[in-house]
């Protein structure tokens, strides 16, 4: 072990995780905002919502994030036409290819999670919803999405820690995200485990961060769970 | 922080741990190779590994009466991979470099080659450092060409470093890349592609190697010997003139 390239390779791996976290926290929030209403779709009850919705989780969920990542980066640019077209300013990026395949594929995860959750929301609270005369819309703000999301809770703070692993992958398309800055030093050092230990404490740390917070998180939204507080 | 530094350690034994159950203990020769570095060596429609490196490397079996196997490396981690010992030489083309002679050594060389810059036909892109400021220049991650446009160009042109080269050469032809920067023969062959035909070299060629050689262990200096002999042995007979005259016309040693 080689401490000296292990604590010299600090300031770059950090500048990495800059970029990971980025790519993340953008592609969690555009994920979300997608996921809602496909799941919403998903739970509708009617074929022509809950049909392309189901094709759009079953596609993003069947195929291995590397290959939508290929397909998005290198695929696309195949054609002429999307190189001439108005979108090649993005597709062009590195960048922009992997906030997109991150994206449709935490949103595929994320609208699963989230129809669990609103199918766990017990129907006695809706009926209660109902019968204090809320509309639909109304009972879906304030009853069905509130109650859906502390369900969801536990299960998409998974699926934030393995987006944040998978993250990795952005390395294949020119990314320095963590992964890549460690791998540009092995290239020049021959020093894998020294880097990658680095790199994997790096993302148990902030693993170890995301886990508290959601932690944080769930005990905030279950006042129930807690005692009273003194009047 | 100690319990980092404790998880760490125990993170670093379980991957030392598992690289050396995976060594090997026989007394064949095991090579490492890419395999997606054409005409040097690449996977054909069969699955096998072929290219100059191939036929050089089983030339050189033959001479040492050595039984070999192939191992099929990706090219970013082939030398930790001998290294850990996944196998006992490198014949992939890798060019000989003081900075890679830190960590493994190398026979004599069996080629040469010349590192050039490609781009789209007519551009004609100046290959200076003010004419490449703000390009896009693309190379194969772990390469001498990725090390050079690292330390020479890194802070006034964008440098993307790739997988594979076959990767870095879609994106140049996609756009993405302004210029490449790679092995003159691999180009030279490349540039005859129908991918290719659209590019042109920029400029001639730097050598920034003492040609291309052998990687073995540093410790393995028998069998570096034994490499070293056998090459002078195919040079002498007239294999390696064979082998060069199936990939080039002209002599590349």
């Amino acid at each position: 072990m080689n401490v000296e390239v292990m604590a010299n390779s600090v300031p770059k791996l950090l500048d990495g995780l800059a970029l990971t976290i980025e790519l993340v926290a953008l592609a969690l929030a555009i994920g979300i905002v997608i996921a809602i209403p496909i799941a919403l779709a998903r739970v509708s009850g009617r074929a022509w919502l809950n049909g392309p919705a189901f094709a759009y989780v079953f596609f993003f969920r069947g195929t291995p994030l590397l290959v939508q990542i290929f397909l998005i980066y290198y695929g696309l640019s195949q054609f002429e036409t999307i190189r001439e077209g108005p979108l090649w300013p993005i597709l062009r990026e590195p960048y922009w290819c992997a906030i997109i395949a991150f994206t449709l594929n935490t949103a595929a995860y994320t609208a699963e999670i989230f129809r669990g959750g609103i199918e766990g929301v017990p129907h006695g609270e809706i009926e209660a919803a109902r019968a204090l005369g809320m509309s639909r819309v109304l009972v879906l703000r304030r009853i069905i999405l509130p109650r859906a999301f502390r369900l969801a809770l536990p299960a998409y703070g998974n699926e934030i820690i393995i987006l944040l692993k998978a993250s990795a992958l952005a390395s294949t398309i020119t990314l320095l995200d963590l992964t890549g800055v460690a791998r540009t030093i092995i290239a020049r050092t021959y020093m894998p485990i020294e880097l990658f230990a680095m790199a994997g404490a790096i993302y148990l740390v902030v693993t170890f961060a995301i886990t508290r917070a959601i932690k944080a998180l769930e005990h905030w939204l279950s006042p129930q769970t807690r005692p009273p507080r003194p009047a | 922080m100690t319990w980092l530094k404790t998880a760490m350690i125990a993170l670093a034994l379980a991957l030392v741990g598992g690289l050396a159950l995976t060594a090997n203990a026989g007394d064949k020769i095991k090579i490492g190779t890419e395999g997606a570095y054409p005409p040097f060596n690449l996977i054909d429609e069969k699955g096998e590994l072929q290219g100059f490196d191939v036929d050089i490397a089983k030339a050189l079996c033959e001479k040492m009466g050595a039984e070999c196997e192939f191992v099929k490396q990706d090219w970013d981690g082939i030398i930790p991979a001998l290294l850990a010992k996944k196998f006992d030489a490198i014949v992939a083309s890798m060019s000989i470099t003081d900075e890679r002679k830190q960590a493994v050594g190398f026979t004599d060389r069996y080629y040469s080659n010349l590192i050039r810059f490609v781009g789209p036909k007519g551009k004609a892109i100046d290959t200076s450092e003010t004419g490449l400021k703000g390009k896009s220049i693309g190379a194969q991650r772990a390469t001498v060409a990725a090390s050079y446009l690292e330390d020479k160009l890194g802070k006034v042109a964008s440098i993307k470093l790739y997988d594979t080269q076959e990767n870095a050469n879609l994106d140049l032809v996609n756009g993405r890349l302004d210029v490449m920067f790679a092995d003159g023969l691999v180009m030279y062959e490349w540039l005859k592609t129908d991918d290719g035909k659209k590019f042109e070299f920029y400029g001639g060629g730097m050598s920034l190697d003492d040609g291309v050689g052998i990687a073995v262990r540093k410790e393995d200096e028998a069998l570096k010997a034994k490499l070293n002999e056998a090459i002078k042995a195919i040079r002498a007979d007239g294999t390696y003139d064979k082998i060069n005259a199936k990939y080039f016309p002209f002599s590349i040693y």
